[in-house]
């Protein structure tokens, strides 16, 4: 048998030495591996059309209103069913995107770059929390709002990034956990963090005054601006550590609210899926309850691959009453982590425990002879397209995924 | 009558709390029968005889816990279920104390205690070989509770610990002492000079008890687990066992207890006696021949509390024509004790029925009767021509040992749980042929926390049934524990002495009366 | 054999992996114990539980 510790050390390491930054915007036309015209892209493991889960479905019926492509949902259903659209999972393409992860050709992107590595990842920008596209939402004002983003919030980002040269999100995250983020259900800090770099360069780079100030407040009024940062960060610190032979680690956590799938370091790019499991303690917003909830959805449990989200819990004191209500629940959670984690982060840390570093690296082997499963924090959209987010809350990764990522582990090496 | 049940999945909780949750549960009003298990095959197939394995527990996993109530109504079930719940929650958090965080493995726990040196195991057999395996791949000494580990396992494990140095009690061992440091079901004792290693975990708590009333204490009290001394084993952690005694420089005697070994391990341990072993070494083992101990090159003994009064007696400088006075002076005193309790039986009570929780003491009591009334019947009898039919009646002279597999399927350890025995004591007290009842009350942590309110209230009763009936019973009680136990022996005794029952020194001394009573009323075979 | 003898010397410092009723004597005592909250291992087939002690095997 190959030496598991060691190729888990060197995946763990890989993970540790990234230098995550961002570097720039493009469309996804332009810049993202394999995108093209008809092409588009969704969270989670593969999937089709067909098996396709109600917000999701939501998301591209949205995007391709967006794109032009189709007047009304029933238009855009009929063209996503007729085979003239493909879809594919972001994580083929080096993005992540949260919820229903849907992008389409010309939405804009951030480019970040993994300077340790040379190596990319994209995602798209925020749009804020509620009646959004990720959460499988398509009216109007949805529309509307992405062309904002589209025409002007991208290029007044764009200018200022460039004019920054580059911004370095290791430091912001590392930063933000001391401030009560643990960068997945909270990014309060992070945010705040991103603004007060990128506002001078804003100022400097827009001559209109009107614009700038329309695309500050916007960040502003999003605390999960940075969540579309935090998440590609996870991903291009991740990505390194693939295809190490020999590793259990986990290099990929994703949901399509349909199936949860992950990926594993020493197995390849093959996907290990089961159901996904409806969050069975959450919080909703007033009016609805479990029945409305769909099930887990999103590549944002690249947080939780990464040490962070779920795995910092113990870090974010302001969001622990979906742990149980007591920061010492907080704490607990993170701790159960390091149980079934390869190593501790050596720059993302708890405070309240002393400074150690976040739970990182998960290894298969411990998930599955602990029992213990990933702990992922999420946000919660409806069932039905065109609704969009109804909560919050935690989830645990199913374990089965886990077991057959184990038996095709011992197939692959004995 | 309605069956109802849920399954939550992942939820895992231990056997002993499960078992005295569905014994709360099965205490509320009109419910029949409830089960709270976790979904093992095993489990499930009890379920099933129990005719309460519902359809929906059928795909249930070991890691699933499977409530299921049997009530006169569906209201009645769905809230006896939700009394598990409130209960199982209760448990929970009692065991969590203030939120602290506990740990999941034994590598988690390492994270809190980076120094820990002892590792107790008490889950599933199953599981249990592989958790002690890990403990000692860390270097860490193992006692080792749970019973079922496969004998390869065993072997495997021993032969690692003996390699590596380490301690490794167990499996099924129910008892030890390090370093003055009561291990599962041990009795609180006095610290001193005399070493035990034993093969049997009752055993050691009657020696180490005994040793401790007479004033004298333990050094280290090493438990080995049964199958230990058996010929697949060897006597691995038997020997390691010695030898540690032997280095140790706090002890000066040691006692072997076990029930007689393999002749080939017993030949091993002779050798390792006459060649590396200087201190004085005193040797019982149960129902074998005491010459076989002599010619070991250890002092022999007849019985567990002889074994901890020689030790006593050699730790306290004394001189064995002493400690012979001492046992003439208890026999007379059994004699006179037995003389009064016969003359007050009616022409049908002849027999004696023993209904002990503990297995070797229960042994030991067989082997002390059948040489004095001859043989006698029970569910694992001396003489396996006298096994009882049916373990659940008794007949002629009887001692049942409630702590067999057929007794505690499904339910707390007798030593825990009293209800069982409290049953069988009312049983046998209408069979008119009954003369004495002969209990064992063993102390010490893990057993039961209210001996004298529990079983008192049982005796009491079914000595009025019998007066009722124009019978006298005689009671007797051994009570294997120590006065600084967290039950106290003195306040237990007088409990059982309030209730009318004669409490005895001994396991010995109370089987040798009672034994000695039904000789006098005819009641020998 | 060294091992045993040095455990006599030591404080004990016991990790209970199993019935929490264990505590209380160590604990009693003055000893320190570590609770472990055990779970089985989720492998409850044997194929996955065969493949997971092929590859803990590697831990040694």
């Amino acid at each position: 048998m190959i030496d598991i510790e060691k190729a888990n050390k060197e995946a763990l390491n890989k993970l540790l030495s990234a230098r995550p930054m961002l570097v720039g915007m493009g469309k996804a036309i332009d810049v993202v591996p394999g995108m093209k015209e008809n092409l588009i892209l969704h969270a989670g493991p593969p999937i089709t059309w067909e098996r396709m889960c109600g917000p999701q479905r939501g998301a591209v019926i949205g995007a391709l209103i967006y794109e032009g492509k189709a007047k009304d949902r029933e238009e855009a259903e009929k063209i996503a069913a007729s085979g003239e659209i493909e879809f594919s999972p972001c994580h083929h393409h080096q993005m992540v995107g949260p919820m229903a992860g849907i992008v389409s050709p010309s939405m804009p992107v951030y480019i970040l770059e993994n300077e340790a590595f040379g190596n990319k990842a994209y995602a798209t920008m925020n749009e804020g929390l509620g009646k959004v596209l990720r959460m499988g939402a398509y009216s109007p004002d949805v529309i509307e709002r992405l062309k904002w983003m589209e025409n002007v919030m991208y290029p007044v980002m764009d200018r200022a990034i460039r004019t920054l040269g580059k911004i370095d999100l290791k430091n912001i995250i590392a930063q933000a956990l001391h401030m009560g983020d643990e960068l997945h259900n909270r990014n309060k800090g992070a945010t705040s963090l991103l603004f007060r770099q990128i506002a001078p360069a804003m100022v400097k780079s827009t001559k209109d005054a009107s614009q700038v100030e329309k695309v500050l407040k916007f960040i502003d009024g999003n605390d999960h601006t940075f969540l579309n940062l935090s998440m590609p960060a996870a991903k291009v610190s991740l990505d390194p550590a693939r295809n190490v032979e020999g590793s259990t680690m986990v290099v990929v956590m994703a949901r399509n609210g349909t199936d949860f799938g992950i990926q594993v370091s020493g197995l390849g790019d093959q996907w290990f899926t089961a159901p996904a499991p409806v969050p069975p303690n959450a919080l909703y917003f007033p009016g609805f309850t479990k029945e409305d909830a769909n099930p887990d959805i999103g590549d944002s449990s690249i947080m939780e691959t990464s040490g962070l989200g779920g795995f910092a819990i113990g870090a974010a004191p302001a969001i622990v009453q979906f742990v149980g209500g007591t920061p010492q629940d907080g704490l607990n959670k993170t701790l159960s982590m390091y149980e079934i984690t390869i190593g501790e982060n050596n720059v993302y840390q708890v405070p309240y425990l002393n400074f150690r570093g976040t739970p990182t690296g998960i290894d298969i082997r411990k998930v599955v002879e602990k029992n213990i499963p990933p702990f992922i924090d999420t946000g919660i959209a409806h069932k039905e397209p065109g609704i969009g987010q109804v909560g919050a809350g935690l989830v645990d990764a199913p374990m089965e995924v886990f077991k057959k990522a184990v038996v095709a582990f011992a197939k692959k090496y004995s | 009558m309605v069956i109802k049940g849920i399954i939550k999945k992942g939820e895992y909780y231990d056997s002993v709390t499960l078992m005295l949750v569905a014994r709360d549960v099965t205490k509320l009003e009109g419910v029949e029968d409830a089960a709270v298990v976790m979904g093992t095959e095993q489990n499930k197939s009890i379920l099933e005889t129990s005719g309460i394995l519902l359809d929906m527990f059928k795909d249930a996993k070991d890691s699933d816990l499977l409530i299921a109530v049997k009530a006169k109504d569906e209201s009645t079930a769905n809230q006896a279920i939700q009394k598990v719940d409130e209960l199982l929650k209760a448990k929970r958090s009692k065991s969590q104390e203030a939120g602290e965080y506990m740990p999941k493995s034994l590598e988690g726990a390492l994270d809190f205690m980076p120094d820990a040196n002892m590792v107790i195991i008490s889950v599933a057999g199953k599981y249990a070989g592989d958790e002690a395996m890990k403990a000692l791949e860390k270097g860490l000494h193992v006692m080792l509770f749970s019973d079922n580990v496969p004998i390869e396992k065993e072997i495997e494990l021993k032969k690692y610990g003996r390699d590596q140095g380490l301690l490794v009690m167990g499996p099924d061992c129910g008892t030890a002492i390090i370093n003055g440091v009561p291990l599962c079901f041990a009795n609180v004792v006095n610290r001193g000079d005399i070493g035990i290693v034993a093969a049997s975990g009752t055993g050691l708590q009657e020696v180490s008890s005994v040793i401790t009333n007479e004033g004298s204490g333990i050094s280290q009290a090493i438990g080995t687990g049964g199958r230990d001394v058996k010929k697949d084993v060897g006597g691995i952690m038997f020997m390691e066992g010695i030898k540690a005694l032997e280095e140790d420089p706090e002890t000066k005697y040691i006692v072997l207890v076990s029930k007689p070994p393999h002749p080939e391990v017993l030949k091993k341990v002779a050798n390792l006696i006459k060649s590396e072993i200087k201190k004085p070494v005193v040797g019982i083992f149960l129902g074998g021949d005491p010459k076989v101990v002599e010619g070991a090159g250890a002092i022999p003994s007849n019985t567990l509390e002889e074994a901890g009064l020689i030790a006593a007696s050699l730790s306290k400088g004394k001189s064995m024509d002493e400690f012979k006075k001492l046992l003439e002076d208890r026999e007379k005193e059994i004699l006179q004790i037995a003389e009064k309790e016969s003359k007050n039986k009616t022409a049908t009570q002849k027999y004696v029925r023993g209904l002990y929780t503990g297995g070797t003491l229960c042994d030991e009591a067989m082997l002390i009767s059948r040489t004095i009334i001859g043989e006698v019947y029970g569910n694992a009898p001396i003489n396996p021509d006298f096994k009882l039919e049916n373990s659940w009646i008794s007949k002629e002279n009887s001692f049942v040992d409630l702590g067999e597999d057929e007794f505690t399927v499904g339910r707390p350890h007798p030593m825990i749980d009293f209800t069982l025995r409290n049953k069988k004591i009312l049983d046998e007290v209408k069979d008119p042929e009954v003369a004495v009842i002969l209990l064992d009350v063993v102390l010490g942590y893990g057993s039961n926390m209210q001996p004298g309110d529990e079983l008192s209230p049982a005796i009491k009763q079914a000595r009025e049934f019998a007066e009722k009936e124009g019978r006298n019973v005689t009671f007797i009680c051994s009570i294997t524990g120590t006065n600084k136990d967290p039950q106290d022996r003195k306040k237990v005794k007088e409990q059982l002495e309030d209730a009318g029952a004669i409490v005895m020194p001994s396991n010995a001394a109370a089987a040798k009366l009672a034994s000695y009573i039904v000789k006098n009323i005819g009641g020998v075979r | 054999m060294r091992k045993i003898s040095d455990l006599f010397k030591k404080e004990l410092k016991v990790i209970n992996i199993g019935l929490s009723s264990f505590r209380e004597g160590p604990e009693e005592v003055g000893v320190k114990v570590v609770q472990v909250d055990w779970r089985p291992p989720a492998a409850s087939d044997e194929e996955t539980m065969d493949a997971l002690k092929k590859l803990l095997g590697s831990k040694k």
